[in-house]
């Protein structure tokens, strides 16, 4: 049982950092993107790292409360991509 | 080998995969250098990466305490809607030119949104075609 403990603890804490240092690679790939399809690409993996580190926080309280935390911002984020493509391909949201 | 062994190391395996994956997708996505290339990466951190997170926390929730399916709706919502961003998000990329040049597609003259072939001018629009 021990083992088993200490290999889940250790592998939360490296699928933490993981996760960590990805949002900053893609908050790096955000700031010297060279176009707009790329940073709204980095916006949507931000979002998606985002729903990954709320999702490990859940498991490493052990509480069940942050699923709707995760629910939501996966819906926003779905949202806010394709209002942004949207407005780069129309130039409005809403027509 | 009692059932929370097995349960944790499962959910311990399941958190590295899906660890490695979003890892991996977004050093894809700083060092790939063009923009449909760029593209290419991050949709394996949508689906694989997120997807065996969610599953590390179902198999916990079955483990320790309660179990709780309900992180299946964000799987399935992730995995329907990344599809569709990714689609915007090409759209963006042949609208502002960002890319390289598609290679020739194989029928028509045209990959994308912007020129409507020649054999369908006539039925995009009827007017023009007439007078043409």
């Amino acid at each position: 049982m021990s083992f088993a403990s200490d290999f889940l603890n250790i592998a939360l804490v490296i699928a933490f950092v993981s996760v960590a240092v990805s949002q900053v690679l893609s908050m790096v790939r955000l700031v010297i993107g060279p176009d707009t399809g790329t940073r709204i690409l980095a916006l949507d993996t931000m979002v998606v790292n985002a729903i990954g580190l709320i999702v490990l926080l859940g498991i490493s309280q052990g509480s069940n409360i942050y699923f709707e935390v995760a629910m939501i911002i996966a819906m926003l984020g779905f949202v806010s991509t394709v209002a942004y493509a949207r407005f780069i391909l129309r130039g409005d949201i809403i027509e | 080998m009692t059932i929370e062994v097995i349960g944790a190391i499962a959910t311990a395996i399941c958190l590295l995969v899906g660890a490695g994956f979003t890892l991996v997708g977004t050093i894809g996505l700083v060092k790939f250098n063009d923009s449909m290339t760029r593209l290419h990466a991050p949709t394996k951190v949508g689906t694989v990466g997120v997807g065996a997170l969610l599953l590390a926390s179902m198999l916990y929730s079955l483990t320790y305490n309660y179990g709780s399916a309900h992180e299946i709706l964000i799987m399935a919502f992730l995995f329907v809607t990344a599809p569709i961003s990714a689609n915007f998000i090409a759209k963006v990329n042949i609208h502002r030119r960002s890319c390289e040049t598609p290679p020739e597609p194989p029928k028509d003259d045209t990959w994308g949104t912007l020129n409507v072939p020649d054999a369908d001018k006539a039925v995009s629009n009827p007017v023009n075609a007439t007078q043409s």
